[in-house]
């Protein structure tokens, strides 16, 4: 059963009862009628996620969706993230990917909690596994958790988790142009975290314009630029969460 | 990927309104897809017959009406279309246009027996 949606727990609403004061002969069970729904594809997602945000709200949980293309290096973020600030806030990871422990591995060899979640076919984390997870994983109040979203820069976009924040990690060996090819993503980011400018003098890459390509698409973004293996300018980003928080 | 999830998420309200209106199959169902959402039609309607075989909307037709792109520019505060989430206002050239229309993911309503 799960506490944040009840979900395990027998249906007791919307049992469909009928007077049957008329013979079921007489009831034309074969008329075609219209039924206006008018409902968003995504409201029972958007339902959970609501959910989550007060759950989190309650427990002052400050909470990350974290969002990149495949190896743009999001767990090896979240490692040095861990170790940067071990003893200061207390961390929780989820880790979501279409197969494979690998990612939860490398978190809990830091000492921090964390859960996995195999999407299978599925290109991206719903807010109804969300809540789950976050039962499974016990996190404390006043504590920062972390969700590693699928490796994919379009669908986990839409998807609302009860996040406070979006984030999207740009690589620079990815190219500068993937806000205009990706602007659902840069659109919904609260911040884009430029990562491994260590490669900088290696690709073809110009900070500057991904900056304004990502302006252009979301003028209030935040941006941070950083290298996450060197560390060159890590403390933003810490500086960041704890201003966030 | 994308689309067959957010058809299982239409199969869900599908099966929650049979139980709230009473219905036992659907013959049609029309969906509102905004040009600005980030939902193809053609894969909608790809994934749709898979995701709806032996369900109670097996067999239903799918209408996808598609609402333009739509917003209101910060700066001069003309409505104007947009063909992107990032479109400058074609009046005054401004990049801070909210948008109003063209977002929309919705099941419109359903012909059911
Ligand atoms: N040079 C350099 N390499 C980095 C940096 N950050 C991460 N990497 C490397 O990038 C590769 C991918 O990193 P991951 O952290 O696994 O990336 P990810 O985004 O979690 O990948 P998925 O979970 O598969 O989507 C690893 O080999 C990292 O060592 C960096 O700042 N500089
Ligand atoms: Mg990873
Ligand atoms: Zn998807
Ligand atoms: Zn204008």
């Amino acid at each position: 059963m799960c506490g944040i949606c009840g979900c395990g727990q027998p249906e007791q609403t919307a049992k469909h009862s009928h007077h049957h004061d008329h013979s079921h002969q007489q009831h034309d069970h074969y008329a075609e009628r219209l039924v206006q729904v008018e409902q968003d594809i995504l409201s029972k997602n958007n339902r959970y996620a609501e959910q989550n945000r007060d759950y989190f709200k309650q427990h002052h949980i400050f909470t990350l969706n974290l969002m990149s293309s495949p190896g743009a290096g999001k767990t090896t973020l979240l490692v040095e993230t861990i170790k940067t600030l071990q003893g200061r806030i207390p961390i929780a990871v989820i880790e979501g990917d279409q197969q494979t422990e690998h990612d939860a591995n490398r978190i809990r060899a830091t000492g921090a909690p964390a859960l996995q979640i195999n999407t299978g076919k599925a290109c991206h984390l719903d807010a109804h596994g969300i809540g789950h997870a976050v039962m499974e994983l016990e996190l404390g109040d006043h504590s920062l958790l972390a969700i590693e979203n699928v490796g994919n820069l379009v669908c986990p976009s839409s998807f609302d988790l009860g996040e406070a924040r979006k984030v999207v990690v740009l690589s620079v060996t990815e190219g500068d142009d993937k806000p205009l090819k990706y602007p659902d993503m840069f659109h919904a980011a609260d911040l884009m975290i430029i990562n491994k400018t260590d490669l900088l003098p290696y690709v073809d890459f110009d900070v500057e314009r991904c900056i304004q390509y990502a302006r252009q698409v979301n003028p209030d973004i935040q941006v941070i630029e950083l290298s996450t293996t060197k560390g060159n300018n890590f403390s933003a980003w810490t500086n960041w969460i704890e201003e966030n928080i | 990927m994308h689309e067959i999830s957010l058809l299982e998420n239409v199969l869900e309200i599908l099966e929650e309104n049979a139980k709230s209106q009473g219905f036992k199959q659907v013959k049609k169902v029309c969906l509102e897809i905004g040009m600005l959402s980030c939902v193809e039609p053609d894969a909608l309607r790809f994934g749709f017959d898979v995701v709806m075989k032996n369900t109670l909307a097996e067999n239903a037709v799918l209408e996808i009406k598609q609402t333009q792109g739509l917003g209101t520019c910060k700066h001069c505060g003309q409505t104007v279309p947009l063909e992107t989430l990032h479109d400058p206002c074609i009046v005054c050239g401004s990049p801070g246009v909210v948008v109003t229309q063209g977002n929309e993911m919705k099941i419109k309503d359903l012909i059911v027996i």
